[in-house]
């Protein structure tokens, strides 16, 4: 499994990822951020539906992962609760279908550069290496 | 309203097992107001039986659609819209809807995406209670518009049943005791001596123990 490069889906808001991303794709490499893992930023994470978490498993992600503001102070109010609680009701459709629910998460950063935007995609690189293809993938049936 | 909520996605994988191409359908009315089975949760159920299908290595093509209600034939009709391209049909509406495309199309296999739980209205986002059991029979004119049929644990038609504690029901203790809201408002409106009249033995006929139910109206059929 070693050779195995996760293909992971990470939705981003405007506000924590926007002077992480103004280093562009190379300063985000060059500060450790895996390769594996492709940027979509949306304005607000409580704009995301479910349906486009579920869609990004259906286009082929191993895993996905939502980082929106911190609970208590998202830009635009409740954007990120939103966006955790549409989380859960992914991972509870993966549980149902026997898949790990770890493979879609949460997370609530500050705004800002901050390492913890890159550690956190280091985690779910780190995560989904050990874990392997998504089996939503058909490939192991 | 009628309120339902989605079956477990496996469950709703194991039904279309069988099938090639099915028609996964929504309708705009109940289901919809209590996003068990509008438009946007047809998309979602669509999308989570293409990748349980993908997951067991398996093909399936999933149409999408959504009527304005399942409950009447007209509407029922225009499934002809999607003619060919299903052999089979997973309803999000409640059970009437299903019960309805099976009536209305004999040789087509429909099975249910929720399960239909109770009439009731939404108390808080995201939150439904059960106000009505359909009991044909309504007493909400001696209960202060309070039913005791629906929001009593034990449908007490002389509560309440001296086991609330707290004004709380004594099966569910997060549950007000109904008995004791007909009491206070009944109170407040100054008519708490209705509380004495006692209620006859109930004929549950109405109710649906004797057999399925039926309206008719002469006046509206031509």
């Amino acid at each position: 499994m070693s050779d195995f490069t996760p293909n992971i889906k990470a939705f981003c808001c405007h506000y924590t990822s926007q002077q992480t991303c103004a280093e562009g794709t190379e300063g985000l490499k060059q500060d450790g951020f895996p390769e594996s893992v492709s940027l979509f930023r949306v304005p607000c994470t409580g704009k995301i539906q479910v349906s486009a978490l579920l869609q990004a498993f259906e286009d082929g992600a191993d895993a996905v992962y939502v980082v929106g503001c911190p609970v208590d102070s998202c830009h635009n109010v409740k954007g990120s609760q939103r966006a955790a609680k549409r989380v859960v009701a992914v991972k509870q459709a993966l549980s149902e279908l026997d898949v790990e629910a770890e493979r879609i998460e949460m997370f609530h950063l500050e705004r800002g550069f901050h390492p913890e935007f890159v550690a956190v995609a280091q985690e779910m690189d780190k995560k989904i290496k050990e874990l392997g293809p998504s089996p939503l993938k058909g490939e192991s049936a | 309203m009628i309120i339902a909520e989605r079956k477990p996605v496996g469950e709703i994988v194991d039904m279309t097992r069988d099938h090639k191409k099915v028609l996964v359908l929504g309708c705009r009315g109940c289901v919809t107001v209590c996003s068990a089975g509008g438009e946007r949760e047809v998309e979602l159920l669509a999308s989570l039986i293409r990748l349980g299908a993908k997951k067991e290595g398996r093909k399936i093509e999933v149409q999408e659609g959504t009527l304005v209600r399942q409950c009447d034939k007209e509407y029922v009709d225009s499934l002809d819209n999607w003619k060919g391209k299903y052999d089979a049909i997973v309803s999000m509406a409640c059970g009437v809807g299903v019960n309805f495309i099976a009536n209305l199309r004999p040789t087509t296999m429909v099975y249910p995406a929720v399960n239909t739980t109770f009439f009731g209205g939404s108390a808080d986002q995201g939150v439904w209670t059960e106000q009505c059991a359909g009991c044909g029979n309504c007493v909400l004119h001696l209960t202060g518009g309070l039913c005791p049929v629906a929001r009593c644990a034990k449908s007490l038609m002389n509560g309440p049943c001296g086991g609330s504690q707290n004004a709380k029901c004594e099966i569910h203790s997060e549950v007000d005791c109904i008995w004791q809201l007909i009491h206070d408002r009944l109170e407040r409106l100054d008519r708490k001596e209705q509380m004495l009249e006692v209620a006859p033995i109930r004929d549950w006929r109405p109710a649906g123990h004797g057999g399925p139910r039926k309206t008719l109206r002469d006046d509206l059929s031509v």
